[in-house]
C-alpha cells in the first residue's frame, strides 16, 4: 500500500462528506468498501457518513449492511433501502435526501473505484472551490485494469464521439466517481432525466450548461472482483440514444 | 443554442462558403484555380477528419493505462479488510 501521504493536521472546518453507495447484489463488496472508507476517513479526520441505498438485493446485501451498521455505528453508516430495483439514478436522489453533509461523494460499491482517490478529489475541490470534481480514467495517470482491447476500444471510441458532438469540457463523462457540493447535486438531479450510464453523462453536461465549475482528477478503475455487472448487452444502444438526446436537447 | 443547432449552424456556414467559392453563384469572378481547388474540399475535409479520428482513438486505446499497481494494492487491502472485519464479528455469508 504505497504512496499514501495523509496530512495529519486535523481539518477544522464544518465540512461534512456524505458518501452515497448504491448497491444491488454487492454482498461481498460492501463490507470491503465500507471498511476502506471508514479507515481512510478516520485517518483524515474529516467528518463523514456512508449512506447505503440497497434496492432489495436478493443476495442479502442489506443484512450485511445491518451488521456493518452495528460495527461502525448508526451515525457513520446510514441505511436507506428501497423495496425493489428502481435504478441507479433514483437511488442517488433517494440517498441524497437523507444526506446531512454539505458535500456528497458518489461512487460505485463494487470496488472499481479505489477509496484512496477520495482525498485527491476532496483536495481538488478545496483548491478551486469547484462545484463538482469528477474522477477521470482518461487523463494523466488515470486508467483501467482488467479491460480487454475490445472494451478499451469501445470506451475510447464512445468517449471520442461524445467529445466531438457535445464538447462537454470534461474528459470522463460516464465515470461515476464524483464529488459534488450538495446544493449543486440537488439542482442537477432535478434536471436530469436519463438512467444508467447516460445519467452520469447528463449530470456533467448539464453542470456545464448551468455554468458550474468542474474539476478533474485522474483515477484508476479496477474491474470488479466480486459479483456481476448490472449493465447488460444493450449498453451501447442506450448510450447512443442518450448521447443523441443530449445532442438535441442541451 | 443546443449542440445540434451549433453543428447545423457551423455546417451551413462552411457549406455556404464552399458554394460561394466553388460555384461562384454571385459572379464574384473567383479565379478559376480557386474554384478547382475548392470543389473537392468537403470530401478532403471528411476524409482527413476520419483519419484524424481513427488515429486519435487508436493512439488513446494503445496508451490507455493498465493499472497493475492499483489492482495489486486492492488485493492487499481486501485481505486486510477481511481479516479485520472477521475479527470485528462480521459474517460475510449468512
Ligand atoms: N440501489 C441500486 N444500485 C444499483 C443499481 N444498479 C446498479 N447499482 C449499483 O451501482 C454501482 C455500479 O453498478 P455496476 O453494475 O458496477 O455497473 P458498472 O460499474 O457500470 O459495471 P461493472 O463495473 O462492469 O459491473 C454498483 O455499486 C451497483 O451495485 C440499482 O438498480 N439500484
Ligand atoms: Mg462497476
Amino acid at each position: 500500500m504505497s504512496a499514501r501521504k495523509t496530512s495529519r493536521s486535523k481539518p477544522n472546518n464544518g465540512d461534512k462528506y456524505s458518501v452515497l453507495l448504491p448497491t444491488y447484489n454487492e454482498r461481498e463488496n460492501l463490507p470491503l468498501i465500507v471498511w476502506l472508507l471508514v479507515k481512510y476517513f478516520d485517518e483524515s479526520g474529516y467528518k463523514y457518513e456512508i449512506i447505503v441505498i440497497d434496492d432489495g438485493s436478493p443476495d442479502g446485501t442489506l443484512k450485511v449492511a445491518e451488521q456493518l451498521q452495528k460495527i461502525y455505528g448508526e451515525d457513520k453508516i446510514l441505511l436507506r433501502p428501497r423495496a425493489s430495483k428502481l435504478g441507479l439514478g433514483t437511488a442517488y436522489i433517494h440517498g441524497m435526501k437523507h444526506a446531512s453533509g454539505n458535500f456528497i461523494f458518489i461512487m460505485d460499491a463494487d470496488l472499481s473505484h479505489h477509496t484512496h482517490h477520495v482525498f485527491p478529489l476532496l483536495r481538488k475541490q478545496k483548491e478551486g472551490d469547484y462545484d463538482l470534481v469528477s474522477g477521470t480514467r482518461y487523463r494523466g495517470n488515470g486508467g483501467v485494469y482488467g479491460w480487454d482491447l475490445r472494451r478499451k476500444l469501445i470506451s475510447r471510441g464512445a468517449n471520442f464521439l461524445t467529445q466531438v458532438l457535445l464538447r462537454p469540457g470534461a474528459s470522463d463523462l460516464t465515470g461515476s466517481f464524483r464529488l459534488y457540493k450538495k446544493k449543486v447535486l440537488e439542482c442537477l438531479v432535478e434536471r436530469c432525466v436519463s438512467k444508467g450510464y447516460v445519467f452520469q453523462m447528463e449530470m456533467i453536461v448539464r453542470a456545464r450548461q448551468l455554468n458550474y465549475t468542474v474539476g478533474e482528477v485522474p483515477i484508476t478503475f479496477v474491474d470488479r472482483v466480486y459479483g456481476e455487472s448490472k449493465l447488460g448487452g444493450n449498453e451501447i444502444v442506450s448510450f447512443v440514444k442518450g448521447l443523441l438526446m443530449l445532442f438535441v436537447t442541451t | 443554442m443546443t449542440k445540434l443547432m451549433e453543428w447545423l449552424f457551423g455546417i451551413s456556414v462552411v457549406l455556404a462558403a464552399w458554394v460561394l467559392v466553388a460555384f461562384d453563384p454571385l459572379d464574384l469572378s473567383v479565379p478559376h484555380t480557386y474554384r478547382e481547388v475548392a470543389w473537392p474540399m468537403p470530401l478532403y475535409l471528411l476524409v482527413s477528419f476520419g483519419c484524424y479520428s481513427l488515429a486519435t482513438v487508436g493512439y488513446r486505446v494503445a496508451t490507455f493505462n493498465d493499472c497493475q499497481e492499483a489492482a495489486r494494492e486492492l488485493q492487499g487491502q481486501i485481505k486486510a479488510a477481511k481479516e479485520d472485519l472477521r475479527s470485528k464479528g462480521l459474517k460475510m455469508c449468512n
